[in-house]
């Protein structure tokens, strides 16, 4: 009996044993839990969901997807979708791209990474794209530059001003050079709205980089950021390798973008609606 | 056989074809014969490997260290060269020179990326890379040009902008996406010309322009062939492969409409011949620049706006 609670030097485990492991792990349907990857926590979903997708025990900022955050911003029942029906070609003939599109919408329900419209925000109009992260890293090719080139013009002819969400790793690689020409596209369009004394607030969420920076989410009026966007030109792993060394923290962060003068202000979550109803009240006119 | 097997068999017969021309001379020997076969055979060559030539080796040969720099072209093309310096802001950029010049007597406003021809002036010139403040430099000329209603004409020459700490801290992509803003419509006519390599945002921060031309064996793209392969297949050895599949070269690039013309460029590239490409350009910017100028201003931003509009592929 006493020998039973000694230490032995080795514990064997049969085959039989290993292949049975999850037969004693508690069954945890996919999708209710989340772990934090910044405080390690393993959070219900819901409890994500209630706190504007943000971890309830360290405030780590999650991802949005484009509807979760016109849900947030626009007011219910104001929103009107422009050119969901835009869909997206091969233009390199690049293996396979044209069956990852159609799984990705199939997936996200939205015809590219950036969903743009009208609404209103406490009743205040205004033209709105969104980028969503979660197609293909929000990347920019041919659809996502035409759809915030149109969403331009279009506030440009009604004289509306415009509020974008950035979230992208920047321009699509597998649309080529296309995709590098919607940069010059989408500024050109930003310009003209500019030159006709309207109003462009471009709000710069997790991750905003590249193509994307390097073109319409600097040219903001007033530009805006979330808490700790990852927000830079470069990618840090693509800098790390160029200059071979490890990057200070906290570098390409929302607050190290403040400090050296290249937005205007980060704002919460919570307040971000606020915010942006009270700078387009005082542009009102 | 690549291009540069080629032009190793290439180097050869041209020696040997030298060493006949000195025996012949020092022996007193006709061999005008043989010689003239030797040529045609060199020509043939030369012209076999220029018309089955890869992506890859496009590349290369984009990226040759002999291949002619911003200020090889400038020197030859403009008189009275004045260099400007500085952004006025932060500093001077080596990797991007720019400046005021005579094209056949009129005065413009020339700017371009500048590479180095040996290691040492690369190093200076940080391989071509610009900082935020090269980016500035070349805006604040742009605007210069703009008030004293000179023609704009922009070499592009880089690998891409460059990824540092001081380039992300400067906000590289402010100033980029400011050139692209403010150069949509400047109120005078732009030529860019593409003389080598045009790599990603860096080099489009100089092209948006209402004219893009590139030499014949120069490359622009969303971002280097190694890049590309790093980003989609975690490997950028595979930059051979990457570079087919790009659609990188000229001819690519005027069937996509993004450029409006090819400059031809001597058997070998370039280099072989830096002169006549030169006068070549000269030709070409000097009836351009002529045509745009008879625009009405609103016409030419008009024309400019549409043409970078058109851009892109989808359904709809």
């Amino acid at each position: 009996m006493i020998n039973l609670f000694k230490k032995r030097q080795y514990v064997t485990l049969s085959q039989i044993e290993k292949k049975n492991e999850n037969y004693f792990k508690p069954f945890i349907p996919d999708g209710i839990f989340e772990k934090c990857d910044e405080c390690g926590k393993i959070i219900l979903k819901e409890d994500i969901e209630k706190n504007l997708m943000r971890c309830p025990n360290c405030n780590k900022y999650f991802r949005m997807t484009a509807k979760q955050r016109i849900e947030l911003i626009i007011d219910k029942g104001t929103f009107v979708e422009y050119d969901s029906n835009l869909k997206t070609i091969n233009p390199l003939d690049y293996p396979d791209y044209d069956i990852k599109i159609q799984n990705l919408v199939k997936d996200t329900g939205i015809n590219e990474a950036v969903i743009t419209g009208e609404g209103k925000i406490n009743g205040e109009s205004c033209v709105i794209a969104v980028m969503d992260s979660y197609f293909l890293m929000g990347s920019m090719g041919c659809v996502v530059g035409e759809k915030i080139t149109r969403a331009f013009e279009k506030a440009t002819e009604k004289r509306l001003p415009v509020v974008v969400f950035t979230a992208s790793g920047g321009a699509r690689m597998q649309e080529g050079i296309l995709s590098l020409m919607q940069m010059a596209k989408t500024s050109a369009a930003v310009k003209r709205h500019s030159d006709s004394g309207l109003l462009y607030i471009s709000v710069l969420t997790d991750p905003t980089t590249g193509g994307v920076t390097a073109s319409f989410a600097m040219l903001g009026d007033i530009i805006l950021a979330e808490p700790k966007a990852l927000i830079g030109f470069a990618g840090p792993r693509v800098i790390e390798q160029t200059i071979k060394q490890k990057l200070p923290q906290g570098f390409q962060r929302a607050e190290f973008l403040l400090e050296h003068g290249f937005i205007d202000l980060i704002v919460e979550r919570e307040n971000l609606k606020k915010t942006l109803y009270n700078i387009l009240l005082m542009h009102r006119g | 056989m690549s291009i540069f097997e080629i032009e190793k068999a290439v180097c050869e017969l041209e020696n040997k074809i030298k060493e006949l021309r000195e025996f012949s001379r020092l022996q007193n020997i006709d061999l005008s014969n043989e010689i003239e076969i030797l040529e045609k055979k060199l020509k043939e060559l030369q012209k076999e490997a220029f018309e089955n030539i890869r992506a890859w080796d496009k590349v290369q040969l984009a990226r040759k260290i002999e291949r002619p720099t911003s200020l090889d072209y400038i020197e030859r093309i403009f008189d009275n060269f004045i260099e400007l310096h500085g952004d006025r802001l932060y500093g001077d950029d080596p990797a991007i020179i720019g400046g005021i010049a005579l094209l056949k007597g009129k005065p413009v406003t020339v700017i371009g990326q500048q590479k180095g021809k040996n290691t040492q002036e690369n190093i200076k010139r940080n391989f071509g890379m610009p900082h935020p403040e090269g980016y500035r430099k070349a805006l604040r000329l742009m605007k210069q040009a703009e008030k004293f209603k000179r023609p704009i004409i922009c070499f592009v020459d880089t690998p891409g902008a460059f990824c540092g700490i001081g380039s992300e801290e400067r906000g590289q992509g402010e100033a980029i996406a400011k050139n692209l803003f403010e150069m949509s419509t400047l109120k005078v006519p732009i030529i860019s010309i593409v003389i080598a390599e045009g790599g990603s945002g860096g080099a489009l921060a100089l092209a948006v322009s209402d004219r893009v031309w590139m030499l014949e064996h120069s490359i622009y793209s969303i971002l280097s062939p190694e890049g590309f392969a790093s980003i989609l297949w975690k490997d950028a050895s595979k930059a051979k492969e990457a570079a087919e599949l790009m659609k990188l070269t000229a001819q690519d690039l005027l069937n996509f409409g993004v450029i409006d013309k090819i400059i031809e460029e001597p058997l070998g590239g370039a280099h072989k011949d830096v002169d006549r490409v030169s006068k070549s350009i000269k030709q070409n910017l000097i009836d351009e620049i002529d045509n745009l100028s008879k625009l009405d201003i609103d016409i030419l931003l008009q024309n400019r706006y549409n043409k970078f509009r058109k851009m892109g592929k989808f359904i709809e």
